[in-house]
């Protein structure tokens, strides 16, 4: 081994070290811990086929209702189907859900304010009263209208609020993209002659990215919050497919004969990764104010 | 260095016996910073005599503000005091949370910088003016708001029951100062406070309201400790100076003695960097480097970095204060140095 | 003052407009358009196909319709309902009760622990901080229902504290019968509002108007209540009123939790049913009142703080 490839060897493997110290450290214990925990969440939901013990939808009447136990370590629901592998499986629609909410409204959103802030004027003036008007109707209730019209189900609710998400990011980003807009950079490359659309996708979107990412990551927590309720409501996803927000309702009834895992178990998962997501929200956010 | 605390407090003592208002008595102040304690303020001997008016001049960070507050017990939390502060013949240092207030409330009255900030924007002019008198003073409300009023009037804001139904940011700067210093005059203190009272202001209204601040105190015999950076208006206003360096008093000596022979090379320099309007200069000189605070000062002289006539004795130790036809000065060389005064 | 009253109150008005436009107008976005609503899941025969069409005015043209529907909506006839072939409003106004009497006991609710534990924790460093900022970081992370489900499995089917569900009789028997589903619906409430008052009191306390008020040697007790809280109660007001208005939308989740029939219940099962007049009528009716809270709030804010006032 020559000189030269430890020192190259060295320098990337240092690299790559210094690039996790740091984020771990900006970061903090509790954000690595909310980090770690969505990692494992996330494993758990795509490798749930390999792990669950059973087939999420196959009742069994012998465990019924039936408590925890060695082969059930969760108990069964009111048709006897293991909690534990529900849970596993539910973790699939309970969560994909809210990403596809976020990638919907954080796209639309960004778009918008975007073009507001950058056209000014009327497009800014249109685009602004549009978010106001967004902004009177409560995010869940404008998803339950939505389901009012298609129907229940899964696609009706996650459209419903990817538009009611949609405002609060636009407002964040639209501020923050006029504050950048009036930066010299933006001017100097006009005056380059670079045209309005390279100047937002390269210059400002650029910019912008961590704050999007900050807001996406926090609108992600309540997002699941929000599905999850509308589930409950029996509204979003329907039975028979395992969602946690679904398994608190039908664990509801379980529980007032006797069964309280289901509902307990759903109910601490949905906390669990809404707290997670909500901290990891927070620490990009401060990082991103450090930032500036 | 204990020799020369020694010696500083004599001096203090010998000062405090003629019957002193306030006196300072190697008055030090530090915050906790990690594990270790950070100085802002270091060893300040000061006195105020009855209906005296004091100017403690210096740079920002330079700790001037930090020792008057202290004299209040506004210190920072978790801040350590050392050293002794003594009013009227009682030690405040020391003192109870209950002798603090007594002390604020009827007999030691500050004036800060910056009016907008220092009045309550949600609460009327005249809640601002009345509020001490009814709580502290026990005056009913309707004599409280007519004494405002007359106090409005003597700081020359004529429409007083106009005002003081008005908001704080309904007035501007320089009237806000003025009901500042209503408010001060309204408890009829012993000793004021002032720190840089006209620096947040607009240059055409700042000589207005020193110029009131400065006659009804003493038509009223109170005495003031005057905090700025400005020395030509600490030496138009006061009757000895403090110019402070480093949280540390490096020379006082009277107004008038002061600035005309300085003896402290950080004193005419203060000086020298000042523009005049009866002397033209192409270029004013500038003392070289930045101000330091007490917590960046090496072992020697805190000003030796900038001194034009620093001498390797000046980087060992700090030097005493000693006593020079009337002045007090902290530099070891003030006795070899002739410098240069008002030009 | 006025002139802000009435320009607020005409956007107001543009945002009803709007919203009830499109709450009218969504019908006829649905597949098969409005003949699909109201005939539901059944086929009905020619006959009751332009009965139909008769009784909803079908052949007119679109903004006449609407016209007529929002004309009488103003008035308070929202039509009637197809499931419970009944008055919408009487529908609303006998559920309206529940819903209210819901909303206000979590209003007093999250005012009085969420201010008083956000000031504990402003005013007091350390370990009623920690205890505070934990705790109230928990409740924001937990979802109203869920909330709901466990303090029914450990107050009402474990301890056997209080009944699982219905609304109760006379105002005792709602002050019992409504505390779990009050407690529900304010616990992530409040926590939100204990954080932005402990920020603010935090922020207060810094200011340098307070440092002139201990200059003074005013009682710290003064200080604390004549300038820390006072400020600081601004924002808190604000945002208890943002706060309150979003109560209105959870309060839609926890009826179902607790089987209250109120709106949200109403609501819900109005959707399931397929039900449209009383989705539009209900749908306005909470926009109405979430938008009058803000509205509230605004005027709250503009006399509350002096720098606003014009």
């Amino acid at each position: 081994m020559t000189a030269l490839t430890t020192r190259v060897r060295g320098s990337l493997g240092s690299r790559a070290r210094d690039g996790a110290s740091r984020a771990v450290r900006s970061l903090g214990p509790l954000g690595v811990t909310a980090a770690a925990l969505l990692v494992l969440v996330a494993l758990v939901t795509l490798l749930a086929p390999v792990l669950a013990p059973y087939d999420p939808d196959q009742p069994d009447l012998f465990n019924a209702l039936g408590g925890a136990s060695a082969a059930h370590p969760l108990g069964g629901d009111a048709l006897g189907r293991d909690v534990l592998s529900r849970l596993m499986w539910g973790a699939r629609t309970t969560l994909s859900g809210p990403v596809l909410i976020i990638c919907l409204s954080t796209v639309v959103g960004t778009t918008l304010a975007i073009t507001a802030a950058w056209a000014g004027g009327k497009v800014d003036a249109i685009v602004s009263r549009l978010l106001d008007i967004l902004f009177a109707v409560p995010g869940i209730v404008f998803a339950l209208i939505t389901v009012a019209v298609l129907g229940p189900g899964i696609t009706g609710v996650v459209l419903g609020l990817a538009v009611a998400y949609t405002p609060y990011v636009a407002r964040v980003v639209r501020s923050a993209a006029l504050r950048e807009r009036n930066l010299p950079y933006v001017a100097a490359a006009w005056v380059q002659g670079r045209s309005a659309f390279a100047i937002c996708v390269r210059h400002l979107l650029p910019n912008l990215r961590p704050l999007i990412i900050a807001q996406s990551v926090s609108a992600l927590g309540f997002a699941v919050i929000d599905l999850a309720a509308i589930s409950f409501l029996g509204l979003g996803v329907q039975p028979p497919t395992s969602d946690w927000g679904l398994m608190v309702k039908s664990g509801l009834d379980s529980a007032t004969r006797g069964q309280p895992l289901e509902a307990l178990g759903a109910g601490l998962l949905i906390v669990l990764v809404v707290a997670a997501v909500i901290v990891l929200g927070d620490r990009l956010g401060q990082e991103e104010g450090g930032r500036r | 260095m204990s020799v020369h605390k020694l010696h500083t407090s004599d001096k203090a003592e010998s000062h405090s016996a003629d019957g002193a208002l306030l006196s300072l008595r190697g008055l030090g102040l530090a915050v906790p910073a990690g594990k270790e304690w950070r100085p802002l303020v270091e060893e300040v001997d000061l006195s105020i005599g009855r209906g005296e008016a004091v100017g403690l001049v210096g740079e920002s960070g330079s700790g001037k503000s930090m020792t008057a507050r202290t004299v209040l017990g506004l210190t920072p939390p978790g801040a350590r005091v050392t050293g002794e502060i003594v009013f009227d013949g009682t030690p405040v240092t020391g003192a109870d949370q209950r002798a603090l207030r007594a002390l604020r409330t009827r007999r030691i009255a500050m004036i800060f910088q910056d009016p907008r900030a220092h009045i309550n924007p949600v609460r009327t002019i005249g809640d601002f003016l009345t509020e001490a008198m009814i709580a502290n003073l026990e005056v009913p409300a309707p004599e409280a708001a007519a004494r405002a009023v007359r106090l409005l009037a003597d700081v020359g804001i004529t429409d007083g029951e106009r005002r003081m139904r008005q908001y704080p940011h309904e007035l501007s700067g320089g009237l806000l100062q003025r009901v500042m210093i209503a408010s001060v005059l309204a408890v009829e203190p012993d000793l004021v406070l002032a720190d840089e009272p006209t620096t947040a202001l607009d240059v055409t209204t700042q000589s207005e309201v020193m110029a009131i601040l400065d006659e009804l105190r003493r038509e009223r015999g109170m005495a003031m400790l005057l905090i700025t950076h400005d020395l030509e208006l600490a030496a138009a206003t006061c009757d000895r100076l403090a110019v402070m360096y480093a949280g540390r008093i490096v020379e006082t000596q009277p107004a008038t003695a002061l600035t005309s022979t300085p003896r402290h090379p950080y004193t005419s320099g203060l000086m020298l960097s000042r523009p005049s309007i009866d002397a033209v200069v192409h270029r004013l000189p500038v003392i070289p480097g930045r101000p330091l605070a007490a917590f960046e000062a090496d072992d020697g002289c805190a000003f030796a970095p900038r001194c034009a006539h620093a001498q390797g004795l000046c980087h060992e130790g700090r030097p005493p204060v000693q006593e020079l036809d009337g002045a007090r000065v902290a530099c070891v060389r003030a006795g070899e140095l002739t410098l240069q005064g008002e030009s | 003052m006025t002139v802000f009253l009435l320009r607020r109150l005409a956007g107001l008005a543009v945002v009803l407009l709007v919203a009830s436009f499109l709450v009218y107008g969504l019908l006829y976005l649905v597949p098969g358009g409005p003949m699909a609503f109201l005939l539901g899941n059944r086929s009905g025969t020619p006959e009751q196909i332009a009965a139909i069409r008769a009784q909803y005015h079908l052949d007119d043209p679109f903004l006449v319709r609407y016209a007529t529907w929002l004309g009488d909506a103003v008035r308070g006839d929202f039509g009637s309902s197809l499931v419970y072939r009944q008055d919408v409003s009487a529908l609303m106004s006998a559920r309206a009760a529940t819903t209210t009497f819901l909303v206000g006991y979590s209003t007093v609710l999250i005012v009085v622990v969420g201010v008083a534990a956000g000031t504990l924790a402003g005013l007091r460093r350390g370990r009623v901080d920690n205890v505070v900022s934990a705790v109230s970081s928990a409740f924001l992370a937990t979802p109203t229902f869920v909330i709901g489900v466990v303090l029914v499995i450990v107050f009402a089917l474990g301890l056997g504290w209080f009944p699982v569900f219905g609304p109760g009789e006379g105002f005792g028997g709602r002050l019992y019968h409504l505390t779990l589903p009050a407690i529900t619906l304010s616990l992530g409430s409040a926590a939100f509002l204990a954080r932005i008052t402990r920020a603010s009191v935090r922020e207060e306390l810094g200011r340098e108007h307070v440092e002139t008020a201990r200059s003074r040697g005013l009682a710290e007790s003064l200080v604390i209540r004549r300038h820390v809280l006072r400020n600081a109660s601004i924002p808190v007001i604000t945002v208890t009123g943002l706060t309150v208005a979003s109560l209105i939308a959870g309060s839609v989740v926890v009826e179902n939790v607790f089987a209250l029939d109120g709106l949200g219940s109403l609501f819900v099962r109005a959707i399931l049913q397929r039900d449209f007049a009383v989705v539009q009528a209900v749908v306005l009716v909470l926009v109405t009142a979430f938008v009058l809270v803000n509205l509230v709030v605004d005027l709250c804010y503009k006399a509350l703080d002096p720098r606003m006032s014009r």
